[in-house]
């Protein structure tokens, strides 16, 4: 018997393709994220748009939080470590949580060095915003990629710009000729096999979600339409009106993302989302996609 | 042979890339009509909360108990076990109902304690690699079940006439035995 086999930690990742993970504060939020058709649940203190607004140093959620989602849903449990702190991600693991993703949400501990992911048995998920982010993050052990957006702005355009760089620069790695490749792994830096593997395979090695701003059905199916393999969702769903119906909204716009009617349908009376922020209004330092590299 | 991949939530293109090795074509089935197109139906892994809430919402129940009721094969691996099974340990819901089994899900604990193990599997020659995560258990089968797989004296793998499931999954592999052993099934129910 082999536990935490590279195998085992992709495939739990692509049992999550077409599904929802949602943003949850406390074991209320989850039973309603799990009742409303979530694939996974990220346990948190404070959602991205609330770690904006206090400002400070984000950090690990204290334990107790996470133990109490666990208990009371049978859907995953994925919880945020600090990028490069070891430690947070050690204790994460030991507590039993199903995910773990070293987030740019938080504060991050290092600035050079990302976590060994290599060495864990729970597997994890990291943010890109290009190519080559993602080869570098997969290289040190990550088993799920998602777009890094920018969180808490309820604004899709980080999102979709980071989808859409993937993808091209993927398409591009495609068409190379083998003897291209030594060459294109060193202008983006990262391990020449993975990139050998994108150019035989035209996608990434493991699953690839969309996070960092989705606040409606249609942002949702947006980006599954953009070739997005499922989606994160962090503020909108507990910071709308109608959390539940807004949920169940999100999970049916994911799964039918080409059916138009129905996310009209769906769409329907949800109440205000998140008022949002224009992207070219925050300062380079409130800009969470920057973190990490 | 036309075989469906139930593509409400899961691991869809997985069980349709295993389909094709094997000789198959595979269909991803969004839409209850679709059922009509196809020879067997897989229910693959995916989170069966999920996949139970967007079965009921769009009609799949009924229509696919029908697909079952007129002796066409479906396969349930992982969550799609789950799915099919008649009962689920702990009072949760059942949703198909229609094998004579009852389930425990996450019987091997969260995520850090799934595994790979190579199993013999009864009807095959070569032992499979078989991929599980948060996996089921069967706790109970009927007289009519077919018990096809154990792993450390529990069931992971059955078949009950034209239905069949696992634990595990072999989409996640490249060894295509058991997708040929459901399409073998598929060929033994085509009507002459």
């Amino acid at each position: 018997m082999q536990p935490g086999t590279e195998r085992v930690k992709r495939g739990m990742a692509e049992m999550q393709k077409g599904g929802v993970i949602m943003d949850v504060m406390n074991a209320e939020q989850a039973k309603i994220a799990e009742a409303a058709g979530a694939t996974a649940v990220m346990a948190l203190e404070r959602v991205p748009s609330d770690i904006r607004a206090a400002g400070g140093v984000a950090r690990m959620a204290d334990p107790t939080i996470i133990e109490e989602v666990m208990k009371v849903v049978s859907i995953p449990v994925m919880a945020k470590a600090r990028i490069g702190h070891y430690v947070e991600a050690k204790v994460l693991e030991s507590l039993g949580v199903d995910y773990l993703d070293e987030s740019e949400v938080l504060t991050p501990a290092d600035e050079v060095f990302h976590i060994d992911k290599h060495e864990f048995t729970v597997p994890f998920v990291c943010g890109a915003k290009d190519l080559g982010e993602a080869l570098r993050r997969i290289g040190e052990g990550a088993s799920m990629i998602r777009t890094k957006g920018e969180p808490g702005t309820g604004n899709i355009v980080e999102a979709v710009r980071h989808m859409r760089l993937i993808n091209s620069q993927i398409r591009k790695v495609q068409n190379m000729s083998k003897d291209e490749l030594y060459a294109e792994a060193k202008n983006l830096g990262v391990p020449y096999e993975l990139l050998r593997d994108v150019h035989e395979h035209g996608k990434l090695p493991v699953v690839n979600f969309a996070a960092g701003g989705v606040a409606t059905p249609a942002d949702a199916a947006l980006m599954m339409h953009l070739g997005a393999d499922g989606v994160f969702v962090g503020s909108g769903i507990f910071k709308s009106d109608s959390p539940e119906k807004f949920a169940r909204a999100i999970v049916e716009a994911t799964t039918h993302y080409t059916n138009y009617k129905l996310i009209a349908e769906v769409s329907k009376n949800l109440g205000t989302p998140m008022k949002g922020i224009e992207i070219s209004k925050l300062t380079a330092a409130e800009r969470m996609s920057d973190r990490g590299w | 042979m036309n075989i469906g991949v139930l593509a409400l939530q899961g691991a869809v293109a997985e069980h349709i890339r295993s389909i094709e090795l094997a000789g198959g074509t595979g269909i991803a089935v969004k839409k209850t009509e679709q059922l009509n197109d196809i020879d067997g139906l897989i229910i693959p892994g995916g989170e069966s909360t999920t996949i139970g809430k967007l079965m009921r919402k769009y009609g799949f129940i009924e229509a696919i108990r029908q697909f079952s009721g007129a002796g066409k094969p479906i396969y349930g691996s992982c969550a799609g076990l789950i799915v099919l099974a008649e009962r689920i340990s702990g009072g949760e819901e059942p949703h198909l109902g229609l094998m004579d089994i009852t389930v425990s899900r996450n019987a091997f604990g969260r995520q850090r304690e799934s595994f790979e193990a190579e199993l013999p599997l009864k009807g095959l020659q070569e032992e499979i690699q078989a991929v599980f995560i948060r996996a089921p258990l069967i706790e109970e089968a009927g007289p009519e079940v077919d018990i096809l797989a154990a792993y450390d004296g529990q069931i992971v793998a059955a078949r009950q006439k034209h239905l069949l499931v696992s634990s595990f999954h072999p989409e996640l592999t490249e060894d295509t035995s058991f997708h040929r052993y459901f399409l073998d099934m598929v060929k033994e129910a085509e009507p002459e």
